[in-house]
Order: structure tokens, then C-alpha cells, then sequence
């Protein structure tokens, strides 16, 4: 019992990182109905700036307090990520909005390995660790359940970012005309949005929540690599499909539902299996997730959009 | 032959016999002129000949029918592995490589076929995540698949896989003919790689102008509109991811021989990205332009390597980019200019699919003259 408490804990932790990474895809997907395939890497961007922003003021200017630091690299971090969202958008992406589908999504995986290549001749191919200025020594545990003073940090941000973006996108200009865009790019235009500078500001917006993901994931496991964004964000877009791609709700949702599948898996994936597996097997589950959703019920869990789009 | 003949750009649209006598006559002759830059080059050129199958087999998939395969790499390792498990001190099995190809190639299919099964209805971006994630289960389970029961061996992977022996002569052994001239094993395994790439170029071709070939096409250009005139698009579908990995099956089997032993990291998802960037680049749907990017694409890197060191020593004394960043880096960006500035690829596929003289009456081009 306290281990499926303690992994449901370790579960909404992870879960609402995916949350706010599946965030960005399905935003873009919602309104280009595209697969930024480079969203994960943006992720990585984010964390590995925020880290050299890091260690630079830790070099230069040691008696910034922890806090502080933290949320200077952060911020660091959040412009560097919005900078390289807009220009991947109007570079690669803009071009090609009526070419057939199947070239957008090509272009995506070179800029995700681009970004990856750039990333490994800038940082190296060797992990780094990440300070972890907020402390990872558990609090006292409630009801025999651990849990980290980051792990809260990590629910809580998130759980601010996702009400944020909600209320930016339903009660804002902004957010009215991303809903207008989303729906039908043309009529948009002609009911004066400018859905160019929708779709940039669409790019934007995700990777901040990229970004803040990113310096979340490495504050929490200690560790920022060059290849670090590729599983957080294949999981947060099966997260999306979970939920319902293009469905803002959903993709909380599904980034949840995989976190909470995934570390209740892993701790039980050695019994259910009768040890043939071991928890060296979790990143299947979001595999077969995705495959059993898309089977099953492609419209995902909230539904939005139907799979078979070309 | 003519769609070779299209590999020479200016030659073969005047003059396609002669295009493929060249063709031909390079293809024979390429280890030669390698040699004299050394051995190196001439292993290089037979890895470049399995990526010319590997692609082909993809092209099959991505091209022909328009399925965006991310995770034909495991096709590979599928092949691979089954070669390395039948003819390996693993298991202690030593069956003949004619046996051992055509299993690999019909576990793959198999593989294929469980694959698309799930898949059928998906197009486009979601087929791509899920055959992402294909690949990459396949690759967790060669990783892990050692404990309890020692399948895989791991990470390590299986080592002192058979050689390739046709007919009780082993070709990983020189060939000494008469006293003086000896065959170097690198020779001998470049051809039996080119009869196979060119039984693979025999076979796509008849496929493509054939019944199957022109329903591919139509599921790729308009499924609702292929399944209106009465094409079965789950079973064409079914056999294009079956066919397609059968190549990549048989590609594995010779890898594994051609190098001695297998293990999870050859089959990492930058591979397959690799080979769609060979197609991309070449031209999608065009055999010719899929040959020539995967030959490109393995080679370019590769001179790079011995161009791009020398040079950024001189410049910046020390080695700033390793040649398989270089690489990366190259294919990355082919991939995203490709599709910027000439997304049909080098050599771009035709408008038709089947052979001129077999279509009945005017085409839209000849009416429009």
C-alpha cells in the first residue's frame, strides 16, 4: 500500500512536467496540425542554458541566495527557449504551411537533431549535473509517503502554469484569436487576426512551457544532457494523444494519467511479469499506451480530433 | 533498367542505354577505384551498399505507399539478431547463411506485419510516433532482454557471428587465385552485397509498374479514393510494411555476417532517421534517386572525415568537430533544406507510375501539347 501511495506521488510529479510538455504540442498541433517534433529538444535547450546560466552566476556571483539563482537561470532559460521557438517557426515551419504533409513533419526531425547536434558541440556528450538548489531531501513523511521539497516546487509550478495558460487562452485577446486560428485559419484572417503572429506567438508560449519543463526535469533528476529532451518528449506527445490532441484539458489530463501509469508500472512490472521484466522496461508504457489509445479510441480520452488525418 | 539510368542526370534522359552500361560498369568497378584509396574505403563502400538496401526497402514503404516508417531500423536489427541467434556460438547454431537470410527476412516481414496490423488506420504524423516507438521497444528489448533468461546478451550484444560461406567457400577469407593475386574479403563481400542490391532493384522495379505497385500509389495519393475503386487498402498496406521490411530483414542478416557481431547500438533510432534522410534526399518513390542518396549520404560523411580533420587541425589545432557530429550535423540539415528548397529530392520522382507504353490512350501530358 505505501508503495502504490509513494508511486502515485512519484507519478503526479512526473506526470505534471509531461502535462506542461504535451502543452506545447498540442497547441501546435491544434492549430498547424503539425507534430513539432523538435519540442522535446527545446526542452533540452532550455535545461541546459538554464544550467550555464547557472554556474555563471554561481562563478560571478556567489552570494545570490539559492532561490534566486534558481529563478535568474529560469529566466534565462524562458527567453533563450521563446527566442529559438519563433525562429525554428519562421525559419523551417512557416514555409512549408500548405506544402504536403509529410514535409513539415520531415523538416521537424531535422531541427530536433539539429538542435541535438548544435547541443553536443556546445555541451559535450557527457551528462552534467544540475545543481539542485532546491533541496531533494524528503520532508517528513505523511502516511509513510516521501516527498521532496522540488517535487512540490514541481507541482505547484506546474499546476500555476497550466491555470495560466487556460485563462490565457479562454479569456484573453490572444487566447480568442488562437481559438480562431485553431478552427479555420482563413476565416480568421478575414475576421482580422493576424494568424502569422497567432502562430508565432502559439510557438512561443509552448516553449517557455518548454523551457520551465526542462529546468523542472533536471532540477528533479540532477541531471541535463544533449539527448535528454528525446523521451520527455515522445511521452508528453503520447500524453497529448492520450488526452485528445488538439484538447488543452486533455493534454493535463493525459500527462497525468501516463505519469501515474508509468511509476505505478514500474514498481509492479517485476510482479505482474513474474520477474521476467524489471523497471528497466518503463519507457514501454508510454509505447504501448500510445498504440492501445490509437487503436482503440484515437480521438483520446477527451477527444477532439480523429487519427487518420493525412 | 531505365529508372537506373536516371541515376546520371544528363546522360540518361538522352542516351538511357549508355547510362546504364555506366551505371553499370561503376557499380562493378567501384571497389577497384576505392582500393586505390585504401581498404578503408572499399569497407566504407559495402556498408553503402547495405544502406542502398536498407533504403530501397524503406522507399517501398515511405515512398511507394506513403507510410512514414520511423523505426525500419528494427526491421534491420530483427534480421540481424535472427542471423547473429541461427549462426553464432550463442546458441551454438551454425545453420548455412541460405537458410539463415530467408528467415531473417521472414521474421522481419512477420515483424512488419505485426506492425501495420495495429496501425492500419493511422496516416501520416501518428504512424510515425507509433512506428518511433516500434523501433525503439524493439531496441529496449535487445537491451534487456539478458536477464532472466539470456536471449540478447544485452548490451554487449552477440559476438563471432558465421561469416558469410556460399557453398563451403568462406568469402571472410582472402581469395587466392593462383600464386600472386589474392581477393581481399572486402571484395568478395561487395559483390555478394551488389548481386543482392541488384536482385532488390530487379524486384521493386517490376513491383512498382506491377497491380500492387499502381494500388500503392493510390493509397498514397488518395486513400478514400483508392478504397472507392475498390482496392483492399488493409491488405496493400500489410504488404508494403511486410515487403519493406523483408529487405531491411535480409540487410540484417548481411550486416551481421559482413560484421561479425551485433549489438543494440547499431540500431538506435538515428539510423533510421539516416535512412529517410537517404531517401528524402535522393527522391522519395524513385529508385534511382534512393540509390544515389544512400550512396551520397554514406560516402559524404565519410570524406568529410578525411577532408574536415586535417583541415580544422590546421586551423584550429585541435579536432573541433568529430566526424560523427559532422555527420549528424549533415544529415540534419539535408534533412530541413531538402525539404525547404527541393522537397521531391535530387532526383525527382515521375508523375506516372506505370510503364508509358502500358497506359491506354493520351496521358494529361501528351493532351496538353
Amino acid at each position: 500500500m505505501e508503495t502504490l501511495l509513494q508511486q502515485t506521488v512519484n507519478g503526479l510529479v512526473v506526470g505534471s512536467v509531461y502535462a506542461l510538455i504535451a502543452l506545447g504540442y498540442t497547441m501546435v498541433y491544434g492549430i498547424l496540425g503539425l507534430i513539432n517534433f523538435a519540442h522535446g529538444d527545446v526542452l533540452m535547450v532550455g535545461a541546459l542554458v538554464a544550467l550555464e546560466a547557472i554556474r555563471l552566476i554561481q562563478l560571478h556571483a556567489p552570494e545570490l541566495g539559492l532561490v534566486p539563482t534558481l529563478l535568474a537561470g529560469l529566466a534565462v532559460a524562458v527567453v533563450v527557449c521563446m527566442i529559438l521557438g519563433y525562429t525554428i517557426e519562421r525559419t523551417a515551419y512557416r514555409r512549408l504551411r500548405n506544402a504536403p504533409r509529410l514535409a513539415p513533419l520531415i523538416t521537424a526531425i531535422g531541427v530536433s537533431f539539429l538542435l541535438q547536434t548544435l547541443a553536443m558541440i556546445v555541451w559535450g556528450r557527457n551528462y552534467h549535473t544540475f545543481p539542485q538548489l532546491v533541496s531533494t531531501t524528503p520532508v517528513e513523511p505523511i502516511a509513510g509517503v516521501f516527498i521532496t521539497p522540488v517535487q512540490i516546487v514541481i507541482l505547484v509550478v506546474s499546476a500555476v502554469l497550466m491555470i495560466g495558460l487556460v485563462l490565457l487562452v479562454n479569456k484573453t485577446r490572444l487566447g480568442r484569436a488562437m481559438r480562431a486560428t485553431a478552427e479555420n485559419h482563413r476565416v480568421a484572417s478575414l475576421m482580422g487576426v493576424d494568424t502569422n503572429k497567432i502562430i508565432a506567438a502559439t510557438f512561443v508560449i509552448g516553449s517557455a512551457l518548454a523551457a520551465v519543463a526542462g529546468v523542472m526535469y533536471s532540477s528533479n533528476y540532477g541531471i541535463a544532457h544533449y539527448a535528454m529532451g528525446f523521451m520527455p518528449g515522445l511521452k508528453a506527445f503520447t500524453a497529448a494523444v492520450l488526452g485528445g490532441i488538439g484538447n488543452l484539458a486533455g493534454a493535463m489530463l493525459g500527462g497525468i494519467v501516463l505519469g501515474l501509469v508509468e511509476s505505478i508500472g514500474a514498481g509492479y512490472i517485476e510482479d505482474m511479469s513474474f520477474g521476467f521484466l524489471n523497471s528497466s522496461y518503463q519507457d514501454i508504457f508510454a509505447f504501448l499506451i500510445l498504440g492501445i489509445v490509437l487503436i482503440f479510441r484515437p480521438t483520446g480520452l477527451l477527444g477532439e480530433r480523429v487519427a487518420d488525418r493525412a | 533498367m531505365n529508372e537506373l539510368a536516371l541515376a546520371i542526370p544528363w546522360l540518361g534522359k538522352r542516351n538511357p542505354a549508355a547510362a546504364r552500361w555506366v551505371v553499370m560498369a561503376l557499380a562493378i568497378g567501384a571497389p577497384l577505384i576505392a582500393m586505390l584509396f585504401g581498404k578503408t574505403w572499399v569497407r566504407i563502400l559495402d556498408f553503402a551498399l547495405l544502406y542502398v538496401m536498407l533504403a530501397i526497402g524503406l522507399n517501398l514503404v515511405v515512398g511507394f505507399a506513403g507510410l512514414l516508417d520511423l523505426g525500419y531500423i528494427a526491421f534491420y536489427a530483427v534480421g540481424a539478431y535472427t542471423f547473429a541467434f541461427l549462426a553464432s556460438p550463442h546458441f551454438e547454431l551454425h545453420l548455412p547463411f541460405w537458410l539463415v537470410i530467408p528467415i531473417g527476412a521472414a521474421c522481419a516481414a512477420l515483424a512488419g506485419i505485426i506492425l501495420g496490423l495495429p496501425t492500419l488506420r493511422l496516416r501520416g504524423d501518428y504512424l510515425a510516433i507509433v512506428t518511433l516507438g516500434f523501433g525503439e521497444i524493439v531496441r529496449i528489448f535487445l537491451n534487456n532482454l539478458n536477464h532472466p533468461v539470456n536471449i540478447t546478451n544485452g548490451p554487449q550484444g552477440i559476438n563471432m557471428v558465421d561469416p558469410l560461406v556460399l557453398f563451403g567457400w568462406d568469402i571472410s577469407r582472402p581469395l587466392k587465385i593462383g600464386d600472386e593475386i589474392t581477393v581481399n574479403s572486402l571484395f568478395l563481400y561487395y559483390y555478394v552485397f551488389l548481386a543482392f542490391v541488384a536482385l532488390s532493384v530487379v524486384l521493386v522495379q517490376r513491383l512498382q509498374v506491377s497491380r500492387v505497385g499502381r494500388a500503392w500509389a493510390a493509397i498514397r495519393d488518395d486513400e478514400l479514393a483508392a478504397k472507392a475503386i475498390g482496392i483492399n487498402t488493409r491488405n496493400m498496406k500489410l504488404l508494403a510494411f511486410s515487403l519493406g521490411a523483408t529487405f531491411g530483414g535480409a540487410a540484417g542478416g548481411l550486416f551481421a555476417a559482413f560484421q561479425g557481431f551485433v549489438s543494440p547500438e547499431s540500431f538506435s533510432l538515428m539510423e533510421s532517421i539516416a535512412i529517410l534522410t537517404m531517401i528524402v534526399f535522393g527522391g522519395m518513390g524513385n529508385l534511382a534517386g534512393v540509390i544515389v542518396g544512400a550512396l551520397t549520404l554514406t560516402a559524404l560523411p565519410e570524406i568529410l572525415r578525411y577532408v574536415a580533420v586535417p583541415v580544422q587541425e590546421r586551423l584550429f589545432g585541435h579536432v573541433l568537430l568529430d566526424p560523427e557530429v559532422l555527420r549528424m550535423l549533415l544529415l540534419s540539415l539535408a534533412m530541413i533544406f531538402m525539404m525547404l528548397l527541393r522537397p521531391a529530392g535530387m532526383i525527382p520522382a515521375h508523375s506516372r507510375y506505370s510503364k508509358p507504353e502500358l497506359v491506354v490512350g493520351k496521358t494529361a501530358a501528351e493532351a496538353a501539347k
